[in-house]
Parts: structure tokens; C-alpha cells; sequence
């Protein structure tokens, strides 16, 4: 079955040509953007993401269904919340003080740092998905639906139908969906979680989310 | 054309142990580091790198000091940084003292130049980790720069400006090599690339294979702005024992407690065995294991990348200085003629 659904992918550094290449794989039709001049990353869309196509950021939006945010947190507040509205969003941020600088809007362990995203995109349906498995990894271990050893990808997410989007997104690049509710919810997949960096199967992965702590809400 | 390959090995200075498990002192790690850097000469290896790391496991803020210490009891080795943290230096004082390294070693030295994955070093010297990018785009510009030699002119706003200034000592026979450390981001080979750098894929997890584009990205991008073809060289952690059981056994506890170290403040997942297992087997990123092993998977990935350098990063906090003293001897009389057998 043929999505529909048109990816911009938003960053292309670590992890933005990673998801990209995925989502081409798995046949969605992707356009990727910097901050810049789609000119700059047209060699890099050639070699390293074939299939992508290199766009100012705000023509990606605007055609795209999904958005895919990967670029350094620090960096968000460049992006116009106005243009993402009625998008579903996937945050796939992290927030790492020690590599990222404190950010003093992120610096509450009470709130999940996709809730502060979303925060600030309230046009949009923000889901938590993709951040947790390396980007060094994240292709090398991904298997198509019902292989023997296929892992769990992690998402949250308060709007049904966007989780419903993103979870569709995940299966297709070769990964179990695990819903786990609501945007909160997703603060087990951040850094120092019970999943972070780990590629896991479904019981796995849901033996280590019901044992963390924080699970206990 | 026959390629020319060279093979060095690369320290961060980890601070090493007894055999009873407790540590050496800082001092005594960086003597031994002296030692480990001149037999490594005797063993045949072609290059020898010090990483720049401010930390109690990895007491290294100054390899330039310590490769000069090598300068002076080696004659043909080739001694550089791997790296140096440019984003929180000055590059005018990277530039002279490693223009310093490379009149005491005779024309000798190398300088890496890395953005900081290595963060200890910013709130140290007073930087914010959030200006990394603008820090090292400027400072790696202003690089280029001096190693052309002469007087130079710039401005910018990570430090004062330079107007005709004449910085000493000056460079004997032109510049010494000069590679940027990239850690996978694509937009990073370009920069290399676009300011006339060598690439160094700095590859510490995950299959290797996924970096053959860079290879190619890079010289694509080299001839898109105007640059003559530059080398590739691959850096990756490792260890050589007589045994593939033997050198697992050794570095993986090593490994497993310096990942927990960083694992935080890096957002690593603490390696399980099993995860180590998967990076050293055939796809996996660490070169652990007997010579024929390590130089069986040195060779496929040079090839697969397009390299024609590989660095080596032997060592880890708590191994003992006789089991690096064995890793050195292994790497350049076994490994590396293997390698380069491999490679015809």
C-alpha cells in the first residue's frame, strides 16, 4: 500500500538524512530542509539521501503532512510555529545539557521536553517519536513487519490520528510502534529514560518502561 | 595509480591502571604515554595521535607538550592531534604550537581539528555550548588561513581581528596536514571539504559501512569548490591481544565502565555484552581482537570508505601500561603488514 502522506524532514545533520532515507525506502515521498539554501544541501540530498528533495524550508512545510523535527534543540525557536500549524510534527529532539548548552525553557523534570515543544506549536499535533534509537543505529537495525528480530520504536502523542500517522510511519521504516499516550507519556523515551539508547523488542522494551519509576504516574 | 596507505594509532591520554585495578597517576599516565608514542615508532606505525581531553579518566589538555617529548626521541613517525578541540581554543595559538611541533620534529606534525563532541573543554575555557557551530565554522576559516602562510588578515566575532599580522613560527615547507573530524553529519564534510581540510570520519558506533558516501560526498564537494583531491582517514577504538578471547576479555569491561563514564552527559545507552559483541563483529565499529581479526576488518572498511589512512584509538581507562605496550607492538608488526597485504 502506497501512503499519501508527504514528509518534510527538517535538518540535515545526524539524524535527519537517517529518517529521510527510511521514509524514502518505505516509499513516502520526502523533501528535506535546512535553515538555508536548498542549493547547500543538494549535493548531500544526491549521495547521502537519493530519492529526497532538497527544498526551502517553508515550500517543505507547506506541502508536507508530516514534519519531521531534527535539528539541534537549541535551534528550534528558529522554526515559524505559524507554518507548522495544522501539521502533524514529530519532535525527534533531545535534550542533552551537556552537549547542548542549558536551555533554561527545557530545564524541568517535570515537563517533558516534546511538552515544551508543543507548547510553542499550538496549531500543530506534536507526536514524540524516532528520538530514542541512535541514529547510528537506527538503520542498520531496522526489519521489515514480522521479521523474528524487528524492535520497538517508541511514540507519544495527545492527537489520535496524528499518532495513528506516526505509528504507521514507524512500521513502514521497519519498526514495532509502541503507543504509550499522550505527549507526557512520552518523557520516558528522553535522555536517561528506560528506553534511550536502546534498540529493543516490544516485551523488552515494555518490561523496561512499566520498571522505570516513572512509568508510575 | 597505487595507493599510498598509512596506519597510526591515537590516545586520549586514558589514564591507566595497576594490575590490582588502581589507577596511575596522571603524571605517570603521561610518561607512559611518552613511552607508548616512541615504541610505537620501533613497531613500525606511521602516525601517533594525543586527543584533547580535560578529565580525571582522560587527563590529555596538552598532547602538543607530550608529542614534543616524542619529537625528541623518534625520527620518522608522524605526530598530531585527534583531536584538537579548535571550537574552544584560539586558533592562532593551535597554529603555533603546532608550527612549534612541526620545526622540533623536523616537519613531522598534524593537526585534527574536531567541532567538540568532547564538551568538558567549553565551560572551562568559558564558552557556551550553544555557539559550537558558530565557534568552530569561524575558527576552522581562520585555520585555513595561517596554515597558508604569510601575513594574515581576518575578522570575526569569536576573537579579535588579525590585520597583516605575521604570526610565528613561520611554516618551513608549507602547510603541515591538516584534517577536520567529522562524527557523521554531512554538513560538516562539506565545510572540510569547502575550506580545503583532509576528512577524518571519526566512526564510533554502529555498522562503518554507512560512512561510504561521506567518502564520496567529500570529493564531489572538493571538486565543487575548486579543491585539489585530499585523503580520508578513518579513526575507530580498538585493542590487539594474541587471542580474539583474550582482547575482548581485557578491553570490555574497560570499555563497558568508560561508556557509563560519558553515557549521561552524552546521551549513550550503556553497552550490554551483547551490544559489544554486535560493534566488534564484522559490522560493528570497535577493532577488538587477535591481528588477524583486527586487520581483516581494518582492511575491508579502508577499502569500503575510500580511505587510505586508518588511526587506531588503542587504550581505555584502567588498562595497565603492559597491555597497551602489547597492543602497539601487535598493531605495527602484525596488523599493519597484514593490512597492507589485504590491500595489495
Amino acid at each position: 500500500m502506497q501512503n499519501e502522506s508527504r514528509l518534510a524532514v527538517l535538518g540535515a545533520g545526524h539524524v535527519g538524512p537517517v529518517i529521510a532515507r527510511l521514509a524514502i525506502g518505505a516509499g513516502y515521498p520526502v523533501a528535506i530542509a535546512t535553515s538555508g539554501d536548498p542549493d547547500d544541501i543538494a549535493l548531500i540530498t544526491e549521495l547521502v539521501i537519493p530519492g529526497a528533495e532538497p527544498r526551502w524550508a517553508s515550500d517543505a512545510v507547506a506541502d508536507a503532512d508530516i514534519v519531521v523535527l531534527a535539528i539541534p534543540l537549541h535551534r528550534w525557536t528558529d522554526v515559524d510555529p505559524a507554518r507548522l500549524a495544522g501539521k502533524v510534527v514529530i519532535d525527534a529532539m533531545n535534550y542533552w545539557p551537556a552537549s547542548d548548552g542549558v536551555l533554561t525553557a527545557f530545564e524541568n523534570d517535570a515537563t517533558g521536553s516534546s511538552e515544551i515543544v508543543a507548547g510553542r506549536l499550538a496549531g500543530s499535533a506534536v507526536v514524540k517519536a524516532l528520538n530514542h534509537i541512535g541514529y547510528h543505529e537506527l538503520e542498520d537495525r531496522a526489519r521489515p513487519s514480522g521479521a523474528p528480530d524487528r524492535r520497538a520504536s517508541g511514540l507519544a502523542g495527545d492527537d489520535p490520528a496524528a499518532v495513528a500517522a506516526v505509528a504507521e510511519l514507524t512500521d513502514r521504516i521497519g519498526y514495532d510502534p509502541v503507543r504509550l499516550g499522550g505527549l507526557p507519556a512520552g518523557r520516558v523515551l528522553q535522555p536517561g529514560g528506560p528506553v534511550f539508547g536502546q534498540v529493543l523488542t516490544v516485551p523488552e522494551f515494555e518490561r523496561a518502561v512499566h520498571q522505570d519509576a516513572r512509568s508510575l504516574r | 595509480m597505487t595507493l599510498t596507505y598509512a596506519f597510526g594509532l591515537d590516545t586520549f591520554g586514558d589514564r591507566e591502571g595497576r594490575a590490582d585495578g588502581t589507577p596511575l597517576s596522571h603524571a605517570q599516565t603521561i610518561r607512559n604515554v611518552v613511552e607508548e608514542g616512541v615504541f610505537a615508532e620501533q613497531a613500525g606505525v606511521d602516525f601517533f595521535g594525543i586527543g584533547e581531553h580535560h578529565t580525571d579518566y582522560f587527563p590529555m589538555p596538552a598532547g602538543d607538550v607530550v608529542l614534543a617529548a616524542i619529537a625528541a626521541r623518534t625520527e620518522k613517525i608522524r605526530l598530531g592531534s585527534a583531536v584538537t578541540v579548535l571550537s574552544s581554543d584560539d586558533p592562532v595559538r593551535v597554529f603555533q604550537r603546532y608550527s612549534t611541533l612541526n620545526a622540533v620534529s623536523g616537519g613531522r606534525a598534524e593537526v585534527i581539528l574536531g567541532r567538540g563532541s568532547s564538551i568538558e573543554s567549553f565551560p572551562l575555557f568559558g564558552y557556551d555550548l550553544a555557539d559550537y557551530e558558530e565557534l568552530f565554522d569561524e575558527k576552522a576559516t581562520l585555520f585555513a588561513e595561517l596554515l597558508k602562510g604569510g601575513p594574515v588578515t581576518w575578522e570575526g566575532k569569536t576573537r579579535a581581528a588579525l590585520l597583516s599580522q605575521d604570526v610565528v613560527p613561520h611554516l618551513e615547507s608549507g602547510p603541515f596536514p591538516a584534517w577536520i573530524g567529522v562524527g557523521g553529519n554531512p554538513q560538516s564534510v562539506i565545510r572540510a571539504a569547502r575550506l580545503g581540510f583532509s576528512l577524518a570520519l571519526a566512526i564510533i558506533g554502529g555498522p562503518p559501512s554507512r560512512f561510504a558516501a561521506y567518502s564520496e560526498l567529500f570529493r564531489r564537494a572538493l571538486e565543487k569548490f575548486g579543491q585539489p583531491p585530499r585523503p580520508v582517514l578513518v579513526h575507530s577504538p580498538g585493542h590487539v591481544a594474541a587471542t580474539d578471547e583474550q582482547a575482548k576479555a581485557e578491553f570490555w569491561p574497560a570499555w563497558r565502565e568508560v561508556i557509563a563514564l560519558v553515557a549521561e552527559e552524552r546521551g549513550f545507552a550503556i553497552p550490554t555484552e551483547a551490544s559489544f559483541d554486535r560493534e566488534a563483529g564484522p559490522d560493528g565499529a570497535l577493532y577488538v581482537g587477535s591481528p588477524e581479526t583486527v586487520a581483516s576488518k581494518i582492511a575491508a572498511n579502508v577499502r569500503a570508505l575510500g580511505a587510505t589512512r586508518f588511526d587506531l584509538k588503542y587504550g581505555l581507562p584502567g588498562l595497565t601500561h603492559d597491555q597497551l605496550m602489547t597492543t602497539i607492538e601487535l598493531y605495527g608488526q602484525q596488523v599493519v603488514p597484514r593490512v597492507r597485504e589485504l590491500l595489495g
